[in-house]
């Protein structure tokens, strides 16, 4: 019973940082219909411009605030800017192939300025445990769950209720009518970038300390919150949120009860069963198209 | 005038030509770039040494040793070519390479030309396809397992283990070793848990180490999945004993693992830091000829040649043809022969056995805690 209560908590934490992740591909998709993935990637480069920011020098708080602003400008602002607005007026198809080209770009730098070696990263939160119903559960799983939860809650706050976030979701909904109505629907759209670079930082400042700084580490991240935000329903922000949680505990269960040799492909098996019975994600909301 | 001169020039030919033949040729094929850049340049650097040391000497039998140097790229077929050129030469010893993989295609060339090779591979098929010309400078897993599994039954006390390995030829091996010797001593596996190479999460894992609630925890992974799963073993509070090999508590883990590689144990079969005179005199010598400190490559490379050293002394002749059936079975003691280090004995199969070390990490530092004796 300790044993599943630990591989729950751990689990959590696991699917609290995939749904930040995963958060990010839905919120991509609403606005403007790009399907990134360079997603894991976007996850392991914050990790190394802080670091870089702490090589020069300085503190680890300053290194965070940096690191995150920085990610805010190259994936959020250049992101847009130089790879998906001339891509766009292609199509979802060619822009959805130049993601993956940007992922192998990104992962071949950090390998070439870094090093292909794993880094040490430290953790916001210190290690150690407390006691929760009877449990030792350790500090960090619950820092990490904890700053999760605030994230995802503060960016539902913003979308449900406040005026920014009715333009947002107007600007997803209908771009047009929101343009008619005075929405400023490019700014809207270039806010979202700017969220899920924020995002993503997050979720690097927050895995790194446990997966470790390496070229490398975004592939996993990146598959698991695709993952993710299609059995929830890549339309929809809570249902990512839901899927990252689902697939982190999905994984460790499996991993703890079924093999970790086929740790992986239990969520692949769910992800199958969904796209077959609940195509649309399981809190997702169908939607037509019509020719 | 004429025919002075000839007789000249063949009598400096015949002096050149005997001076050349006395001479013991030595081909070493070493991983020189690449990823093994670094373990083969330790071994280069080992053998350049020795070599310098038993000429100044007076040489092997009243022979100079001689070695000629090529570079595998950290590559097995350019390995493979290199170590065909370097046998068309005929050489007295084949010396290297040091990649186990680089070995395995390497070994059968040296085999069918009858030629010694003393490599510095680890894998522990590598001395059991039956080749007999093929010797090692370093434990195989068969060496080193049992003597983990010796510490972990005698000294930790341990009746319960769990045993964590990573899914490949290098985990398989010793992980397959280590359960038989921990069974035949009597300390029983409660569990044993195969990860992935590369797995970035090991919740699960640790999870399972702590339901089964072992006396102490084998971790035998490679360093960067070692410094994952130390982390998450203390992140989950696990508080068993924990023991490995040099992948377990190498700098580079101690160096991403931070506070939670403190307290881990490991089994080191060759250290520049071990306490032994001879080693730190080894050491002292290195470091002043090549300006840094070398790693156990380095004594690998050296041990090579004082290896070759000392079964030429003893066969008393320089005979390439017996060389491995004298060094089948020998025992060279640091006491006749002081390049050797440490006593050492070479079983039929080309595998050592000789005294190793057991290191904890402290404090961030590996500190040599204690000297394991030979097996035999």
């Amino acid at each position: 019973m300790s044993n599943l209560f630990d591989l729950l908590v751990a689990g959590l934490a696991t699917g609290a940082i995939y749904a930040l992740v995963a958060v990010g591909f839905t919120l991509l998709w609403q606005t403007s219909q790009t399907i990134n993935f360079a997603q894991g990637e976007f996850v392991m480069l914050p990790a190394f411009l802080m670091l870089a920011v702490m090589h020069v020098g300085a503190p680890f708080w300053l290194a965070i605030i940096l690191g995150i602003l920085l990610s805010m400008i190259l994936l959020g602002l250049a992101f847009k800017m130089l790879l998906v607005d001339p891509m766009m007026r292609h199509g979802v198809l060619p822009l959805a192939i130049a993601t993956m080209a940007l992922a192998i770009g990104i992962k071949e730098a950090v390998k070439q300025f870094f090093s292909a070696e794993a880094s040490p990263f430290p953790s916001i939160v210190p290690t150690g445990d407390i006691s929760i119903l009877g449990y030792a559960v350790s500090l960090q799983s619950i820092g990490v769950l904890a700053v999760a939860i605030l994230a995802v809650f503060g960016l539902t706050t913003l979308l449900n209720r406040t005026s920014l976030g009715h333009q947002m979701q107007a600007a997803a909904q209908n771009p047009t009518v929101a343009r008619i109505i005075g929405v400023p629907v490019e700014r809207m759209i270039l806010l979202t970038f700017l969220i899920n670079a924020f995002l993503v930082a997050l979720a690097s400042l927050l895995i790194t300390p446990i997966y470790l700084a390496k070229f490398s580490s975004g592939e996993v991240l990146g598959q698991a919150a695709f993952i993710a935000a299609i059995v929830g329903g890549f339309n929809q922000v809570r249902g990512a949120i839901a899927g990252g949680l689902l697939i982190g505990v999905l994984d460790n269960l499996a991993a703890a009860y079924v093999s970790t040799q086929y740790r992986a492909a239990v969520p692949m098996i769910f992800l199958i069963a969904v796209i077959l019975f609940r195509p649309q994600g399981l809190l997702g909301r169908a939607e037509e198209r019509t020719v | 005038m004429k025919s002075t001169l000839l007789v000249g020039a063949l009598l400096t030919a015949i002096t050149t030509t005997s001076a050349f033949a006395q001479a013991i040729k030595l081909a070493d094929v070493a991983e020189l770039s690449g990823g093994g850049a670094t373990v083969g340049t330790n071994w280069k650097n080992g053998i350049d040494l020795a070599i310098e040391e038993i000429n100044a000497k007076g040489g092997v039998l009243g022979r100079k040793l001689e070695v000629t140097h090529a570079d595998s790229q950290s590559n097995p077929g350019v390995a493979r070519a290199q170590v065909q050129k370097a046998l068309d030469a005929e050489p007295y010893v084949l010396l290297g390479p040091g990649y186990s993989g680089s070995v395995k295609v390497t070994a059968p060339l040296a085999a069918e030309a009858g030629i010694a090779q003393i490599m510095g591979g680890e894998a522990a098929e590598l001395t059991q396809a039956g080749n007999k010309f093929l010797f090692r400078t370093s434990f195989g897993q068969q060496s080193s397992m049992p003597k983990v599994a010796k510490y972990i039954h005698d000294d930790m006390k341990a009746k319960s283990v769990a045993v964590v390995w990573v899914n490949n030829d290098f985990g398989r091996g010793g992980r397959d070793v280590v359960t038989k010797e921990l069974e035949r001593l009597g300390s029983k596996v409660v569990a044993d848990l195969s990860t992935e190479a590369g797995q970035a999460d090991f919740a699960a894992d640790v999870g399972k180490i702590k339901a089964a609630n072992p006396d102490a925890v084998f971790v035998y992974l490679n360093e960067e999945e070692s410094a994952r799963i130390l982390k998450e073993l203390k992140r989950q509070g696990v508080t068993a004993p924990l023991m490995g090999e040099t992948t377990l508590i190498g700098q580079k883990v101690i160096e991403l693992a931070g506070d939670a590689a403190n307290g881990a144990r490991g089994h080191v079969g060759l250290t520049t830091d071990a306490p032994v005179d001879l080693i730190k005199g080894f050491r002292d010598r290195f470091s002043k000829k090549y300006n840094y400190v070398p790693d156990h490559n380095g004594l690998k490379g050296y041990l090579a040649v004082y290896m070759v050293k000392a079964t030429t002394e003893k066969m008393g002749k320089v005979d390439s043809k017996a060389f491995a059936d004298t060094l089948h079975g020998l025992t060279i003691k640091a006491t006749e022969e002081p390049g050797i280090l440490m006593d050492v004995t070479f079983d039929g199969n080309g595998d050592i056995d000789r005294q190793s070390f057991l290191v904890e990490v402290v404090e961030g530092k590996q500190v040599v805690k204690q000297v394991l004796p030979k097996l035999k």
